[in-house]
């Protein structure tokens, strides 16, 4: 230790100050402009902070790819779904007539909609990749009404920061950021590959966002909520995965 | 910068534990963009899997761990990269890299090289001439696991992701396709633990103790005082 010189103290003492007090600047930066996820505190908090704050510096508005017809998979995978029980078997008898999409939150005109009306709206169809945290992917071609169309029809008051989206099966609820709320390829999907969406891929109704992996795109979708904070649903870490030990931004 | 090695030790532990939990849900490869349980793989590793959902051909579906797996995965691939940025600015600042990894023309003879293969082939230990320096094998593998094996590790992991597929396509058809990417990022990090291996070998070999102890005070290795 007879290196241990009054420079060198000095030096690393000035040193260690500094990282400190840039990563206090970092963390706060970070916090003004939406940079942290929900799911920060807990052990994996600074990998899951670099990783959303990295991306939503370098893709907010980049596209997923689309594909060509011809690269569309035959025949695409569909995962296991838990039983979907007696009145989602009615609604599906009843050709989901009876199925709603609700909007409620910070919105100035919460609203429903049936499948009917959502059809009638503005429609993008899009082929694009979807990918399981598993391993596995397919291409498929997937139509429906972009979120930032029923976000506007509803008129998003402008402190909203997220919107939670959830299933008819009432274990699977999620939310997204504006950036990927607003997004041009954040569809609510009522078709797949020229038809409606089959049940085994989500029909009648699926949130698919295909700049993250596919546990995002939440099957059965019945209800959208505007919301500025994501602090008193659930666990408070966002969404049911992060719950069950997965994370809440799915970009990678 | 010692201290960059065992970060890289610890990150590297992690990321290989968590691959592979990550890996057994899904344990088919593929090659192009897209494959599934429906599609043909190109090959797949003969053992179960963590999803009922793949076929394997065994009875049982093993213990599903991906949720922290994939947590870990990121965060040690965060340290990893950091860790490895400071230390290649640290390598090019310092000459480290010049001085002691880059091999000099002579030593890549033909008749130099086969000398330095004969010599581990014989198991022949290490002269005192080569204490305090690395041989040619060992800096070319050097350069090839810092320049050359860690950056396409990442890259491969990298374009896995769809939102960096998504800002950045051509780093995924560059490969071919996300399953691709990912059947190379599992050849890449076969490779590394093949590196891991053979270095810990040679490690053992050239002395264990004078060796880790290099490793870590950083002293040149010199004959065992102890009697």
């Amino acid at each position: 230790m007879n290196h241990l010189s009054r420079r060198r103290l000095v030096t690393a003492g000035l040193a260690t100050a500094a990282g400190a007090s840039g990563l206090a600047v970092a963390a706060n930066l970070a916090k003004r402009y939406g940079l942290v996820p929900p799911d920060a505190g807990g052990l994996y908090g600074p990998g899951e902070t670099l990783t959303y704050a990295a991306q939503r510096l370098l893709t907010r508005h980049s596209l997923a790819r689309e594909f060509p017809p011809s690269r569309i998979s035959k025949p695409p995978f569909p995962n296991e779904v838990y039983p979907l029980g007696d009145e989602f078997q009615r609604l599906r008898d009843g050709a989901f007539a009876a199925w709603r999409l609700t909007i409620d939150g910070m919105v100035a005109r919460p609203a429903a909609f049936s499948l009917a009306e959502l059809r009638s709206f503005p429609r993008r169809t899009q082929i694009t990749h979807l990918a399981c945290e598993e391993g596995w992917s397919y291409i498929a071609e997937w139509s429906g009404v972009p979120l930032s169309y029923i976000l506007d029809l509803a008129g998003t008051l402008p402190q909203a920061r997220y919107v939670v989206y959830r299933s008819f099966q009432t274990f699977w609820w999620d939310s997204i950021d504006m950036a990927d709320a607003l997004h041009p390829q954040t569809i609510v999907t009522h078709g797949m590959n020229g038809g409606d969406l089959p049940v085994p891929f989500g029909g009648p109704l699926r949130l698919r966002v295909p700049r993250q992996l596919g546990y995002k795109s939440v099957k059965y979708i019945t209800r959208l909520t505007v919301t500025d904070s994501l602090k008193k649903l659930g666990k408070g870490l966002g969404s049911a995965p992060p719950e069950g030990g997965y994370a809440w931004y799915a970009g990678i | 910068m010692r201290a960059t090695h065992w970060i890289t030790t610890l990150s590297f532990l992690a990321l290989l534990v968590t691959g592979v939990e990550i890996l057994i849900s899904h344990p088919r490869f593929y090659w192009g963009e897209t494959g599934n349980a429906l599609t043909p793989p190109l090959f797949k590793l003969p053992v179960p899997a963590s999803r009922a959902t793949v076929p394997t051909g065994y009875g049982y579906v093993l213990p599903d761990q991906n949720g922290w797996s994939r947590y870990l995965h990121f965060q040690s691939a965060w340290a990893a990269v950091f860790t490895g940025l400071l230390y290649v600015a640290w390598g090019v600042f310092t000459g480290h890299f010049r001085r002691n990894l880059l091999p000099s023309a002579s030593s890549l003879s033909l008749r130099e090289l086969s000398a330095v293969i004969a010599g581990h082939l014989r198991l022949r230990p290490p002269g005192a001439d080569e204490a305090g320096s690395y041989n040619v094998l060992q800096r070319v593998t050097y350069l090839l696991v810092v320049f050359v094996l860690f950056p396409l590790v990442i890259w491969t992991g990298l374009a896995m992701s769809p939102a960096i597929a998504s800002a950045f396509p051509a780093a995924v058809t560059i490969w071919g396709g996300q399953q691709s990417a990912r059947t190379l990022h599992f050849f890449i990090s076969i490779a590394l633990v093949l590196f891991l291996l053979v270095h810990l070998v040679m490690v053992c070999l050239s002395g264990f103790r004078n060796r880790v102890r290099a490793m870590i005070t950083g002293r040149p290795a010199f004959p065992e005082e102890r009697a």
